[in-house]
């Protein structure tokens, strides 16, 4: 599959923007500044980016508790989310939501979710509606290796077949749902089966891979705007760092991180292959990470800076205000 | 004005809002009834008759009729909402909250707070509750209370078909997620239901019967339990407000306050169990704001801390009935 310069390189700048981002948080929860529970995508970035290169903001994705790198590359603003995960007021949820539930409906983002297995039943209707509107659009659900146990999920990939639905399941098996192995915790260890078993069409590829992925998803957004029914894919990617942070991840083994970040880096991977085929120069690349860590260094900035909510919000946003 | 069930009523307004605006969806278990048989769509026409017709109408695209997945059902409610359609999903018994209760308390009562204030989920869950019809423990129950907990809800209990049509349409021009509860022995109530574009405000109690003495406050069924009562105390000279709520959240507190102001006495008729409920929270608002004017210490009928039993003579014991709202209205006034 073809994919011009200009994609490529925003591509890139998308999965920099998830790591410096994460690798920037790792840092700043040291400091104390940022109250609640942060879940880092880090590794992960290739599927995020390589999902959402194929998407338009008609087309919606539910991302999960780690979802910072699903909001950046559905193109939510970058300074709003650092500033709500700082609990701001001029954050993308008013500091209303927090790490967890960032959202950007107007982007397509229908947000992350504090609850496994919570988004997959809210795609299949955002999908209904796709199929309503009848103008190709989709819904993407994406999933851990942990919400693929949870019955919601089933029950959604069910409906979503039944129905005809225009969704997209895409399971991001990192071998971990908390701090079980996909070993125990997932029968059969086959993800993308359990979707077939459904009567969808499913993939399996290397998530680590952002072309493999591009070249993938390509495939199975065909496949689903062409009303071919609901499709699957099944991602084999890794995580950096723990379940939350300040998981002290005694669970993993040995060496087995610095052996991630060695040989599974999808950013590594990504700039050796683009040399390789000489797809973008190295200087091109050098260039979008000094652009993204200013941004990151001014959302920092601006987030420590900003005002936080004042008691009086607490009571507002839970109804419609019909004033 | 026609004279309609209640069930008719919903049905009419479903047909009525559907043609109005087309970003009105249904969805639900056998709502339409039938597909994948022999029989095929339509061959049961919806469970409670409150979707038949639907289908032939409007086409599969928006009535969807599901498996049986409650979670599903709720979660896709939930994505059409976000999404700029106007779902209005249907729980077969109020009781299937229990399977659903994820996305109803975790996602579509909070999509609003948590995202900001940015989103709208303008979804209705109808949701057919309610004991008297001898379904027992899981068939049976009123989680009314447990619904009005739950900030980002509103929750509606129609008692009568006029009532039905005009929140029912309410419900479904909200751009709040929106529980309807119908109880499933009042579907064959009559009454004199408005004819064309009729809407009732959610928050706004009705008086079903205007009295001096005592206050009754009911929703759902319990009304026509307290207005059965109050008539029958009219006729020993004893004057009853029944104050029927028609929704929960919003709670018409100005209601309840002034005609216990007036009355100086408080029955409160709630079906589910009196723990955590809605007749503790009514006596509690009573007790807080218009303690003063109080003759009697507020009296509670509600059914027994027990799940719904089974036999005509259980279930009879279980529910509260016109004669124990009648004790209860007269203890108030023996107090001294």
């Amino acid at each position: 599959m073809q994919i011009s310069e200009d994609a490529l390189k925003q591509a890139y700048r998308q999965m920099k923007t998830i790591r410096m981002f994460e690798e920037r948080l790792h840092d700043e929860i040291m400091t104390g500044e940022i109250a609640g529970f942060t879940h880092l995508y880090a590794g992960q970035e290739a599927v995020a980016v390589g999902v959402c290169e194929h998407l338009d903001y008609n087309d919606t994705i539910a991302s999960t508790h780690r979802g910072h790198g699903h909001c950046i590359a559905k193109g939510c603003d970058v300074k709003g989310m650092m500033l709500e995960i700082y609990g701001r007021a001029n954050g993308i949820c008013k500091g209303k939501g927090g790490s967890m539930h960032i959202a950007d409906i107007e982007k397509g983002m229908l947000g992350a979710n504090g609850i496994v297995g919570g988004g997959p039943p809210i795609v299949v209707g955002a999908a209904l509606a796709a199929k309503l509107y009848g103008d190709g659009r989709l819904a993407v659900a994406f999933s851990g290796d942990g919400a693929c146990n949870q019955g919601t999920t089933f029950e959604a990939m069910n409906l979503a077949v039944v129905t005809n639905a225009p969704a997209i399941f895409a399971f991001e098996n990192n071998h971990y749902s908390e701090h079980t192995g996909v070993s125990y915790a997932v029968g059969s260890e086959d993800i993308a089966g359990r979707a077939e078993s459904f009567g969808m069409k499913a993939w399996r590829v290397d998530g680590c891979d952002f072309f493999k992925v591009y070249e993938t998803m390509g495939e199975v957004v065909d496949h689903v705007r062409a009303g071919k029914g609901p499709a699957a894919v099944e991602f084999d990617t890794e995580r950096f760092f723990g379940h939350f942070e300040g998981d002290p991840q005694n669970y993993r083994g040995e060496g087995e991180i610095a052996r991630i970040r060695k040989e599974r880096d999808c950013i590594t991977i990504f700039r050796e292959h683009a040399a390789k085929k000489k797809l973008v120069s190295k200087k091109d690349l050098d260039a979008i990470d000094k652009e993204v860590s200013d941004l990151i260094d001014k959302s920092v900035e601006e987030s420590r800076a900003a005002a936080p909510p004042t008691a009086e919000d607490v009571l507002t946003d839970v109804y419609i205000d019909y004033i | 004005m026609a004279e309609l069930m209640l069930r008719e009523a919903i049905l009419q307004t479903l047909f009525s809002e559907m043609e109005r605006d087309e970003n009105v969806v249904v969805l639900g278990e056998d709502i339409v009834g039938g597909m994948g048989t022999d029989g095929g769509p339509e061959a049961i026409g919806g469970i409670w008759g409150t979707s038949t017709g639907l289908y032939d109408k409007f086409g599969g695209d928006r009535v969807i009729d599901t498996p049986i997945s409650e979670s599903a059902i709720i979660g896709a409610a939930g994505g059409l909402g976000l999404t700029g359609k106007r779902p209005v999903a249907e729980i077969m018994f109020a009781d299937f909250l229990g399977v659903c209760m994820d996305q109803i308390w975790n996602q579509m009562a909070k999509f609003r707070y948590m995202f900001g204030g940015k989103t709208e989920c303008p979804a209705v869950v109808r949701m057919i509750y309610g004991a008297g019809l001898n379904a027992a423990a899981q068939h049976s129950q009123a989680p009314h209370g447990i619904l009005t907990s739950m900030p980002g809800l509103k929750v509606v209990m129609p008692s009568t078909p006029a009532d039905a049509k005009g929140l029912l349409s309410t419900a479904i021009r909200d751009q709040d997620p929106v529980i309807f509860l119908e109880h499933k022995a009042l579907y064959a109530e009559k009454g004199e239901v408005p004819e064309g574009d009729y809407t009732i405000p959610f928050g706004h109690a009705r008086l079903a019967h205007a009295g001096e003495d005592v206050t009754i406050v009911a929703a759902g069924l319990m009304v026509k339990f307290a207005t059965k009562a109050a008539k029958t105390l009219s006729e020993q000279g004893i004057g009853c407000d029944v104050i029927d709520l028609r929704t929960t959240s919003p709670l018409d507190e100005e209601a309840i306050l002034d005609s216990v102001e007036n009355t100086g006495r408080l029955v409160v008729v709630d079906e589910s169990p009196p723990r955590c409920g809605l007749a503790t929270d009514i006596v509690s608002l009573v007790t807080n704001k218009a303690y003063a004017s109080l003759k009697a210490p507020p009296e509670m009928v509600t059914s027994p801390h027990t799940p719904v039993p089974f036999a005509r003579e259980l279930e009879k014991a279980y529910l509260p009935s016109p004669d124990k709202i009648a004790d209860a209205v007269q203890r108030t006034l023996a107090w001294k």
